[in-house]
């Protein structure tokens, strides 16, 4: 017997019109909403309490008059960053050197499979990931300038510290998802610990391994570009510098070529992410 | 009995990527010449990285025992304006970007808008927040509300892109049985893909509003408010302790925040 398309017994309490939800998840989603705008609202009141909104009128203004200033870019200028251009990527490469360096030991430490103690060095090795993310790397350049002084290698430490966050969260996760079945065909042939890791997992995650730091390089240019502005080498002095004595044209071809560096970074990096995976 | 070839007696790993062995011989011999290049470009001055070690040890100092008191005043208006601009920042960025994610996605609009939308995303995402972050506080000023435009402007490209890589990504299977019903663009926009990307569009905004937090931590170095104008003083007056509370409190909020939203995540899905 077939069931019957329309069933009479049904209770009568069902609504007749389907809706998306239920009255009370309508509700609860209006409330929430509410207390967003509200919480938004004011946000907004706070953090504006001591704005002049005689310069916000003026932007536009100030706006056109930059931009005015700006074109053309001194191609002029051009042969000059080509210095500054080379630190830059040296700052990167090098940094992300190092990065990787510190960042291997910490990823082993943090992955729950491979870390000697999952109570006591696992969440020292995270609190060191967590807090490498958590500081920019303009603030890493900041400190080391004040410490060792302005120069490339401010620039270049700062990068490694910022890189060890990344590249150890993505590296631990990559080892936590590693097949355990290869492991335990490994250690059955009677290896110690370090074989296990040599051989078992070491070649798991060689490819997220290479994967991640051609990721963090191209992140990396990106950052170096910067780092000039609080002394740490690099273009980025170059731009503090035409920023400082109002040199738009100036500042227009450094955009432009930081711009079309981060361009080709990236397709540099996506090729080879895309030749590895 | 004899075969005829012998085996070798030692096992090798083969390699893993560039199996000519004249290639690898070639990249390896770039990167070394390249590295000590590189490296010679640093030109590091040993005496003044010396004369900088006791400074910091100062600062390690400083971290291991944080002055929260001292500087309280600063700190406290520096973590409202930084607290501030990162929700109302993130809050615009969305609202602005879901539109242009919409847009981005090219299974939903036609070709002029995908181009013009994806346009808005890349120039977004190539520029600094802090290059922006300059020119905008010279257009509206010193203070927050430079920092809360730039944020904005910054997240607008990273939660686009990925709203509408994901859109795209969406079960085609179930964008054909809405239209199928005859439903108009907007109905299936609201009853296919929304329910298929709203858990990853919140997940999104959670990330992004940990991004900004630590981003406005950045940007009050040029001017646009926020604890990065605090920390930049404290550093600048060589007030270690200070600056080392400042850091341990924007890794503290940090860490919350990513716990926070991990919860989140987990409780909306």
């Amino acid at each position: 017997m077939k069931p019957s398309l329309v069933n009479t017994a049904e209770p009568a309490t069902y609504a007749q019109i389907w809706t998306f939800r239920t009255p009370r998840a309508r509700l609860a989603l209006w409330v929430g909403w509410l207390a967003l705008v509200a919480l938004f609202v004011y946000c907004w009141q706070v953090m504006n309490a001591e704005t002049m909104w005689v310069f916000v009128a003026d932007a536009p203004t100030q706006a056109a008059d930059i931009g005015s200033r700006m074109w053309p870019p001194s191609l002029s200028y051009l042969p000059e960053l080509m210095k500054p251009l080379w630190d830059t990527l040296n700052i990167a490469t090098l940094g992300t050197l190092g990065g990787v360096i510190m960042a291997v030991p910490v990823a082993f430490l943090a992955a729950r499979n491979t870390t000697p103690s999952v109570a006591l060095i696992r969440p020292l090795a995270l609190w060191v990931i967590v807090a490498s993310r958590s500081i920019n790397s303009l603030i890493w350049a900041l400190l080391l300038v004040a410490i060792i002084g302005p120069g490339l290698l401010a620039g270049v430490v700062a990068i490694a510290l910022r890189s060890i966050g990344f590249v150890g969260k993505l590296l631990y996760e990559a080892i936590e998802e590693t097949d355990i079945r290869q492991v335990e065909a490994v250690s059955a042939t009677g290896a110690s610990a370090m074989q296990r890791l040599n051989y078992a997992i070491v070649p798991q995650i060689l490819p997220a391994f290479w994967g991640i730091t051609m990721f963090r390089w191209d992140i990396n240019i990106r950052e170096s570009t910067i780092l000039g502005l609080v002394g740490a080498g690099g273009i980025g002095l170059k731009l503090q510098s035409s920023i400082n004595v109002l040199a738009w044209p100036q500042v227009a071809t450094i955009l432009l070529l930081i711009l079309g560096t981060v361009i080709v970074s990236e397709w540099i990096s996506a090729r080879v992410r895309h030749a590895i995976l | 009995m004899s075969l005829g070839t012998t085996y070798p007696t030692h096992w090798r790993r083969p390699p893993r990527m560039l199996r000519d062995r004249r290639w690898r011989l070639v990249v390896q011999g770039a990167a070394l010449v390249y590295l000590v290049l590189a490296v010679g470009s640093l030109d590091i001055e040993w005496s003044r990285v010396v004369e900088g070690l006791a400074r910091g040890q100062a600062f390690v100092e400083g971290f291991l025992q944080p002055d929260f008191t001292s500087r309280w005043g600063d700190i406290r208006q520096g973590l409202i304006e930084s607290l501030t601009m990162t929700l109302t920042a993130t809050v615009v960025g969305v609202l602005i970007s879901v539109p242009i994610g919409i847009g981005g996605a090219r299974n939903l609009v036609p070709a002029p808008v995908y181009a013009v939308c994806r346009t808005i995303i890349a120039v977004s995402r190539s520029l600094q927040e802090i290059i922006i972050a300059i020119f905008l506080v010279a257009m509206f000023g010193f203070g927050p509300l430079a920092g809360f435009m730039t944020l904005s402007f910054a997240s607008i490209g990273f939660i686009a892109k990925l709203l509408a890589e994901d859109i795209e990504e969406c079960d085609v299977h179930q964008i054909e049985a809405v239209r199928a019903t005859g439903a108009s663009w907007w109905q299936v926009l609201h009853y296919a893909i929304q329910p298929q990307v709203m858990p990853r569009l919140i997940g999104l905004s959670m990330y992004r509003l940990d991004i900004n937090f630590r981003e406005s931590a950045v940007i009050g170095i040029v001017g646009a408010g926020g604890i990065g104008a605090t920390l930049n003083t404290a550093i600048d007056r060589y007030e270690y302790d200070s600056a080392g509370a400042i850091l341990l409190i924007v890794i503290v909020i940090v860490m919350l925040s990513e716990y926070g939203s991990s919860y989140l995540r987990r409780f909306l899905q």
